[in-house]
């Protein structure tokens, strides 16, 4: 057995839920610079599973929250993604991403439209560099805050609903993707029925002081697991979406990474973003890889990092998120592939400690999603 | 007469007429989580000490595992194959991994006893 070596770390921050991912007997790991909880004395599988079955809470509270005020915000932002943000209503929000000039993808997130302000959740390992850039490409008029006082649960699965909705029964109302701000225990949140698990769920913006009193009383349901980072992923792999840093980054366009949903019809024609013609051109004249889902044909996991080949042993992609998917009961994967690939049951091999394993492109997700469209 | 001795890492080796067999222990099934293959050596490879002998993956993550002693391969746990999760359920019996023939044989005194791999385990925090 291998061990990594326990080198010394740099001091991991915490969240508000610490203590008590500790008291649940959380296995604590590095993950952007927090000690965050890979898994619970259930596991990774169990976890997964419950969430599926029933509810899993996981603490997504090293996730950034930021909120963007002034009458310009949604048109100032526009100028950094290519999500149509001035056709956000109240109580929407959409998924974007931050782009560079190339095209590439700086980050991933949510971005709300909330009654006075525009409510953005960002990644973890991306909140400072995603806060630098947009203080200084925001226009003036525009006011940024960070919400470093602010945690953040996710209460995802089938049971989600009917556990959020005997303590808050108005959230219910949401569809997938509506947000609003309720009042729990006397405390303002912002509940959002939106997640990253392929099921519905929530996700809860509290007070930090609020988040450890809460988390426990969602706990208390029956239907209630906690869930950690490990089952966090094989969920996300198996509903299809992309993690950043492996999936997406600075050198892949939202139109490679199969993301061209995610851009407004006028953002398309009018551009206006970081990066706006070299997406334009690929959405007019296609991209030369894709991101597709993949299905390893043995049992033997393929991880992120292995190399695709053809018949001919050319390589053609590569692996950038793979795992055991759970729920599929075998292993899943996503990578790029040469366009003229990308199409399902197209066979290719996989790469694995040096052997070729045969391996299919495949639809995604893996698992059909069970989002509340209403 | 049959002894087991553990290596510092996580592997047990039960020895026995010069044969060993080996496997991983309860406390590298525990760090490990779910398991959901395994992908063992074939039948007659030969392993000096501290090559890969197999590789176990969780769901998480691939990690090997090396042989603690030198020998040729006489036998592998077909049964991982199809039931990798009986490496969680019984890892220091029906999950294990190889038979070995072993070529020095001295190689097991160098690792640890019952009580010295629990020390071992327990300074592992």
């Amino acid at each position: 057995m291998s061990s990594e070596a326990q080198e010394d770390r740099p001091t991991l921050a915490h969240t508000p839920l610490y203590d008590l991912h500790v008291e649940l007997g959380g296995k604590m790991v590095p993950f952007a610079g927090y000690a965050m909880p890979v898994q619970y004395p259930a596991g990774i599988v169990a976890e997964h599973q419950h969430c599926r079955a029933q509810a899993a809470l996981f603490d997504v509270s090293h996730m950034g929250q930021v909120r963007i005020t002034g009458d310009e915000a949604a048109q100032s932002l526009e100028t950094l993604v290519p999500g149509d943000l001035l056709g956000l209503t109240t109580g929407d929000q959409r998924y974007t991403q931050l782009t560079n000039e190339t095209g590439g993808i700086l980050d991933d997130l949510i971005v709300g439209r909330d009654q006075d302000n525009l409510f953005l959740v960002i990644n973890a390992s991306r909140k400072a560099a995603d806060i630098t850039h947009m203080r200084a490409c925001l226009d003036t008029a525009v006011q940024l805050e960070a919400l470093e006082d602010r945690a953040l649960l996710a209460l995802q699965g089938p049971q989600a609903a009917a556990v959020l909705g005997s303590l808050v029964p108005d959230c219910t109302a949401l569809r997938f993707m509506q947000a609003g701000w309720y009042a729990i225990d006397g405390v303002d949140c912002r509940i959002s029925r939106s997640g990253y698990s392929g099921e519905d769920g929530f996700e809860i913006s509290t007070p930090a002081d609020f988040a450890e009193p809460l988390a426990r009383r969602l706990l208390a349901f029956e239907p209630v697991m906690p869930a950690g980072l490990g089952a966090r992923d094989s969920l996300r792999l198996e509903a299809g979406l992309c993690l950043y840093g492996n999936d997406i980054d600075e050198t892949t366009t939202p139109v490679e990474a199969g993301l061209t949903w995610s851009i407004g019809k006028r953002r398309r024609s009018e551009g206006g973003f970081p990066g706006a013609a070299v997406i334009q051109q690929q959405l007019a004249e296609g991209v030369e890889r894709k991101r597709v889902g993949l299905r390893p044909q043995g049992r033997a996991p393929v991880r992120a990092g292995s190399l695709l080949t053809d018949e001919a042993g050319k390589e053609v992609g590569t692996v950038t998120s793979g795992g055991f998917g759970p729920s599929v009961g075998a292993p899943v994967a996503m990578g790029y592939v040469a366009s003229e690939l990308a199409r399902p049951d197209q066979e290719l091999t996989a790469v694995v400690r040096g052997k070729g394993h045969p391996i299919a492109v495949a639809k995604l997700p893996f698992v059909p999603a069970g989002y509340h469209r209403g | 007469m049959s002894k087991t001795v553990y290596s510092d890492e996580h592997e047990w080796v039960r020895v026995e007429n010069g044969n060993a067999t080996i496997g991983i222990t309860d406390y590298a099934q525990e760090q490990l989580g779910d398991v959901v293959y395994v992908e063992l050596p074939e039948v007659g490879t030969s392993l000096a000490k501290g090559d890969q002998a197999a590789v176990v993956e969780s769901v998480k993550a691939a990690s090997e595992v090396y042989a603690a002693v030198s020998g040729e391969v006489l036998e592998v746990n077909e049964a991982l194959t199809d039931e990798p999760g009986k490496v969680n359920e019984d890892p220091q019996g029906a999950a294990w991994f190889i038979k070995m023939k072993l070529s020095d044989p001295s190689e097991v005194d160098a690792l640890m006893d019952e009580a010295a791999y629990k020390d071992f385990v327990a300074q592992q925090g």
